[in-house]
């Protein structure tokens, strides 16, 4: 475990992206009551991973000091929700369904395909950075499936060639 | 036979989910009407019109909106859009094609119940629905129905935003929801106090189901009885199934919510795939009791299905067929579970992950008959121990199965291997490619 007093100090941050976070998170405030703005951590999160490509502890403590809480809040929110990611993932993020209803129409066997095509275990990125890919659980697409997330874009009705395709374009 | 579509009936139209098309259809029209009524009677008329809570646990919505406290302020109305239990894929479809109906749901209920705030709460992996949503919501704002007084009349402020998650089930769970909100993890919280009471801040909270705010306006609109008279008994109105895995035509169908489960698999979703036998059917998302074949000829109503040793849950209705090994289906349901227990209770925490494992093993031939006991005894150690009802919902699938499929785990046991081998999941390749989706708009 990092100790969060340690590392990550928001100075270590680019100030003109700090400024961009700020900005951004002025208008998501708007939605929270004024004395509730931790309310606001998943989305100041959503932003951090956005601006700042994944959430460091520097990031975590950003959104912590902004919206008045602990470091540690942040540091728990971070890494409760598996949309969250807090190690640099590759240029593009593949998640492949594989519960119940995908499995039944072949979310399996397109989970297998990309292993073994890009030559990765669950989880894992390939070497040029270019594609994370992960099993995720039901993404709600069940009469549409299988299906699978790109950058947070569903795919449906996806077929080994589609998927071939939609993996392939992905620079 | 007539049908009366309340839900769906505007889904396909083109620019359906645009506040221009809704209105073209009379949207808003019942908060016009409510408008010059008192709020109390909009209350009466969800309460006559015997809607049930369309989530998973079919409450009854009038009921529940009566347990706020009369006089604490400010109170919540939380929108769940979090739709995340396998099986259910209805939520996000009044969302892409029908905002309006879900904003206009959502203001009659908070001028019903005295409320200025709402907030959606929709899963993380709908980006999509949650663009389509926050632009609808915009557009009422621009148009004064949202903002300092609704519907450009009545002096009553009300505002409504979307939250989204980042990808947790467990925030489905309407107090892991109100933690999430808050901006915290989702562990679910201790009930009693109900978020009717104690709910979001610590304030009194409704929190509904997306499908079952969307059914507002009509009831409002055509009256309580007339949403009543759609059901039977004191299950009022249609409801959204959503039927996946092995039918020629998976989909949401809008029917009344005391169809027969067998009549909507074997016509309306058009039946088994490639001609196979059917094995087995999950009514209502992955946490419901599995039915057999010979079991499905009931009505889908949520008392019926419980009669019938399952729950109408979610409307999910997920469709094996004969290729189909159970015990790889069930072991694939159990991994859901384990991946999504908060892992703040140790029965559920530990039991699920236990129970992956033993079904693991027994799948892979590994196993003894001692394990397939074990198992048994594990769910059974879960349910009914747990803070909330994911414990229950994981501990219902293991031993529904056991109990209608047994054999099928001892002949993996015996046979020291999957009888089924590789195609255990059934439909290959070609059959799957020649599906046709039935409601693709
Ligand atoms: C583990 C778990 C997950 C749940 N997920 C959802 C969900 O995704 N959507 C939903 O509406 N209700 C879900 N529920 C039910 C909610 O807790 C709550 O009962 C429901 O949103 C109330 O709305 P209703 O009365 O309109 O059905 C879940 C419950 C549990 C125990
Ligand atoms: S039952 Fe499971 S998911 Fe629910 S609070 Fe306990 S550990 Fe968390």
């Amino acid at each position: 475990m990092t100790n969060p007093a340690s590392v990550g100090a928001v100075e270590e941050l680019p100030r003109e992206k700090v400024e961009h976070f700020d900005r951004e998170l002025a208008g998501i405030l708007n939605r929270y009551p004024p004395d509730r703005k931790a309310a606001a951590m998943i989305p100041a999160l959503r932003l951090g991973q956005e601006i700042f490509g994944y959430l460091s502890p520097a990031v975590q403590r950003l959104a912590a000091e902004r919206l008045g809480t602990s470091p540690a809040r942040a540091e728990e929110v971070a890494t409760f929700y598996v949309m969250f990611h807090t190690e640099p993932p590759a240029r593009h993020v593949v998640e492949v369904c594989t519960n119940v209803s995908c499995c039944l129409t072949g979310g399996e066997r397109i989970f297998e395909h990309l292993k073994k095509k890009l030559e990765l275990a669950n989880g894992q990125s390939t070497r040029d950075g270019r594609i994370t890919l992960r099993e995720v659980e039901c993404l709600g697409s069940c009469g549409t499936a299988p299906a699978m997330l790109v950058d947070e874009e569903m795919h449906e009705r996806l077929t080994i060639q589609k998927v071939d395709q939609i993996v392939g374009g992905l620079k | 036979m007539s049908e009366t579509l309340i839900l769906s009936k505007r889904w396909g139209k083109p620019d359906s989910a645009s506040l221009a098309s809704y209105r073209a259809d009379g949207g808003y029209g019942a908060l016009d009407k409510a408008m010059g009524a008192d709020p109390a009677a909009i209350v009466d008329e969800v309460k006559k019109s015997n809607l049930r809570g369309r989530g998973g646990a079919g409450f009854a919505t009038g009921l529940k909106w009566t347990f706020l406290p009369k006089d604490v302020r400010p109170r919540y109305l939380t929108v769940n859009a979090d739709e995340s239990e396998p099986g259910t894929f209805k939520d996000r479809y009044i969302i892409e094609h029908d905002p309006h109906m879900l904003i206009e749901g959502i203001a009659l209920t908070c001028y019903a119940l005295d409320i200025h705030l709402a907030y959606v709460y929709i899963r993380g992996e709908f980006a999509k629905q949650a663009r389509i949503l926050e632009q609808a919501i915009q557009e009422a704002r621009d148009a004064g129905i949202l903002g300092p007084r609704l519907l450009g009349k009545k002096d009553f402020p009300l505002d409504i935003h979307v939250h989204r998650g980042a990808g947790a089930y467990i925030c489905g769970e309407e107090s892991a929801l109100l933690e999430s909100l808050e901006g915290k993890k989702g562990y679910p919280r201790l009930k009693p106090p109900f978020p009717a009471v104690v709910g979001l801040w610590g304030k009194p909270t409704i929190i509904n189901n997306v499908e079952t705010i969307a059914n507002v306006p009509w009831i409002v609109a055509n009256g309580g009885a007339a949403f009543a008279a759609l059901g039977v008994g004191k299950s009022g109105g249609t409801r959204l199934f959503g039927v996946s895995g092995h039918v020629n035509r998976p989909g949401v169908y809008e029917k009344p919510v005391h169809y027969n489960l067998k009549k909507l698999i074997m016509e309306d979703a058009g039946g088994i795939v490639g001609g196979r036998k059917l094995k087995a059917v999950i009514p209502g998302g992955s946490s419901a009791p599995v039915l057999a074949a010979h079991e499905i000829d009931i009505s889908l109503e949520f008392d019926a299905v419980k009669a019938a040793g399952s729950m109408s849950g979610s409307g999910g209705v997920i469709v094996f067929d004969e290729s189909v090994c159970l015990v790889r289906a069930l072991a694939r349901i159990a991994k859901f579970y384990a991946e999504e227990s908060c892992g703040q209770c140790t029965p559920c925490r530990e039991g699920t992950s236990w129970m992956e494992g033993i079904l693991e093993k027994i799948e892979h031939g590994h196993a003894t008959a001692a394990d397939v006991e074990k198992l048994e005894q594990v769910a059974g150690n879960i349910a009914g121990n747990t803070i909330c009802a994911l414990g229950d919902a994981a501990a219902m699938p293991v031993q529904s199965f056991l109990k209608k499929f047994k054999p099928e785990f001892l002949r993996h046991v015996e046979a020291h291997r999957c009888p089924m081998g590789e195609s255990g999941w059934g439909l290959d390749q070609s059959s799957r490619d020649a599906l046709v989706g039935a409601v693709r708009y």
